[in-house]
């Protein structure tokens, strides 16, 4: 088996990479990312008291969050030329990106929770006993509404088994659930108290939010991590279509 | 060339034979009701033994607790009730609607209906936690009219997932799993509306503001409904 393929596969690290499909942007992902880690890891930050060096998770968790809602806009986007298409191949990428959007949220929480336990939990209190006093957030709550749609999508396209109707079905609640997800998120934080920073207004969005120092490496991050998830999108759409195409094909 | 005339009467008679459609449709659902009572008859037992299991685990709640529980269990209702408006249409029957109506006028009287539905059960449900709980609320009327306000937007909202979860398996737990996240804002909405029912002090102009965002959310869904709902149609 191994001898059939030999000839055809890269043989080391080198050829490998030169084997790859890159192009512009996936090169300015690699770049971008590369100064995010080392740029943000390295290059000088405000001295805040209560955040000390931890503010440089601005860098990867805000970004994470970013680049969740870019991508889910993109799957929505996916979404709508489905229905207006109904190719199929549309919907594959609306799945891929949702998915690869909810991937992004976890790692979003992940590092959410680093910096949240550092800044806001109780130093008096166990981690657990925090939980129910930070998840309380708004910001939080509106990821934790983001994911949850997104994990309602997937259960609704596993209990569909016919391909065209489970595509049309989930475009539809994707392009609803995506118009009820906005107001939620501007309703919410007017509705309860904050701690988290970015209180007036959309998180992230605002320009003085962010000192300028900072703003020299989180934009370029927030690019290179969307451009990485778009990335590990297109191959989850290779590796789908090529699937359709092998069921399609009857091939063993 | 046709006579303006003539296209404007046309046009308008379009108009009236879609609301023609439309008071049929609804007319249909409502003459249901009468002759299936055996559906409206169990959501009103499950409303009469949801509260009755409340009142035997909760002594005497507060008027936060009262609030929150009353919406908690207006939600479950609302899943129950709605539930059963496109689970009820058999394949048969949905290519029946196919032939004679129009997808948008089809939706819209579903909505129409499951709304005043919700307003009849968040009447039953506001009797007998009265009833079973004590009337807490130190307003009656204005919870009953904000009630009737957050009844008409969970049922809004949960004809379009009965809608999505008709085409699905497990229709009724999927229901659930897809409204919750999206119901959250709604919810607390307006839980922190039916507060100036208990007599808290809000700033001047809040409530009036809580009304028209709850009011905006609800046309919003209608509209989205009219748009999504022909891409559910077809089968």
């Amino acid at each position: 088996m191994y001898a059939r393929w030999k000839g055809r596969l890269p043989s080391n690290a080198l050829q490998f990479i030169l084997a790859m499909q890159f192009t512009w942007w996936k090169i300015t992902s690699i770049v971008l990312l590369a100064y995010a880690i080392i740029g943000g890891i390295l290059l000088p930050v405000p001295e805040l008291t209560q955040l000390g060096e931890t503010i440089r998770n601005l860098y990867y968790h805000v970004c994470m969050w970013f680049a969740m809602m870019i991508l889910f806009t993109i799957s929505i986007a996916q979404s709508i030329k489905y229905l207006r298409t109904g190719a199929i191949e549309h919907d594959i990428k609306a799945v891929s990106y949702a998915g690869v959007g909810t991937y992004l949220g976890l790692l979003g929480y992940a590092t959410g929770a680093i910096w949240a336990s550092f800044t806001w939990a109780d130093p008096n209190n166990p981690a657990f006993a925090s939980f129910g006093s930070i998840m309380r957030e708004p910001k939080l709550i509106g990821a934790a509404i983001a994911l949850l749609i997104y994990g309602a999508y997937f259960i609704l396209r596993s209990s569909i088994t016919d391909m065209d109707q489970r595509a049309r079905v989930s475009a539809v609640y994707n392009i609803f659930a995506y118009a009820m997800l906005f107001p939620s998120i501007w309703i919410i934080p007017r509705l309860l108290p904050s701690l988290h920073p970015g209180q007036e207004g959309n998180p992230a969005l605002n320009f003085n939010d962010i000192d300028a120092r900072m703003r020299m490496v989180f934009y370029p991050a927030v690019m290179g991590w969307t451009l990485m998830g778009v990335w590990m999108a297109t191959i989850k759409i290779r590796y789908k279509i090529l699937l359709e195409k092998k069921w399609f094909t009857n091939e063993k | 060339m046709r006579p303006v005339a003539e296209i404007a009467s046309t046009h308008k008679s379009k108009q009236v034979e879609a609301f023609k459609q439309y008071t049929a449709l609804l007319k249909k659902e409502f003459l249901l009701e009468t002759r299936q009572q055996h559906t409206l008859y169990g959501v009103m037992l499950y409303i009469a033994s949801t509260v009755f299991v409340i009142y035997l685990t909760i002594d005497a709640p507060d008027a936060d607790t009262w609030n929150s529980l009353f919406w908690i269990t207006q939600l479950f209702i609302c899943i129950n009730a709605v539930a059963k408006s496109f689970l009820q249409e058999a394949r048969g029957r949905m290519l029946y609607y196919y032939s004679i109506t129009s997808p948008s006028i089809f939706i819209l009287s579903k909505l129409s209906y499951n709304l005043v539905l919700m307003m009849a059960m968040h009447l039953v449900n506001f009797l007998l936690y009265c009833a079973f709980m004590g009337n807490l609320t130190a307003s009656f009327w204005q919870f009953l009219a904000i009630g009737m306000l957050g009844s008409m937007g969970l049922g809004l909202v949960f004809t379009m997932l009965a809608a999505i979860a008709s085409k699905a398996m497990q229709q009724a737990s999927l229901m659930a799993i897809l409204g919750f996240p999206l119901i959250i804002p709604q919810l607390l909405l307006l839980v922190r509306l039916s507060k100036t029912a208990f007599a808290e002090v809000f700033r001047d102009g809040v409530p009036l503001q809580l009304v028209l965002l709850l009011v905006s959310l609800d046309i919003m869904i209608v509209f989205l409904a009219v748009i999504l709902y022909p891409f559910l149609w077809k089968d």
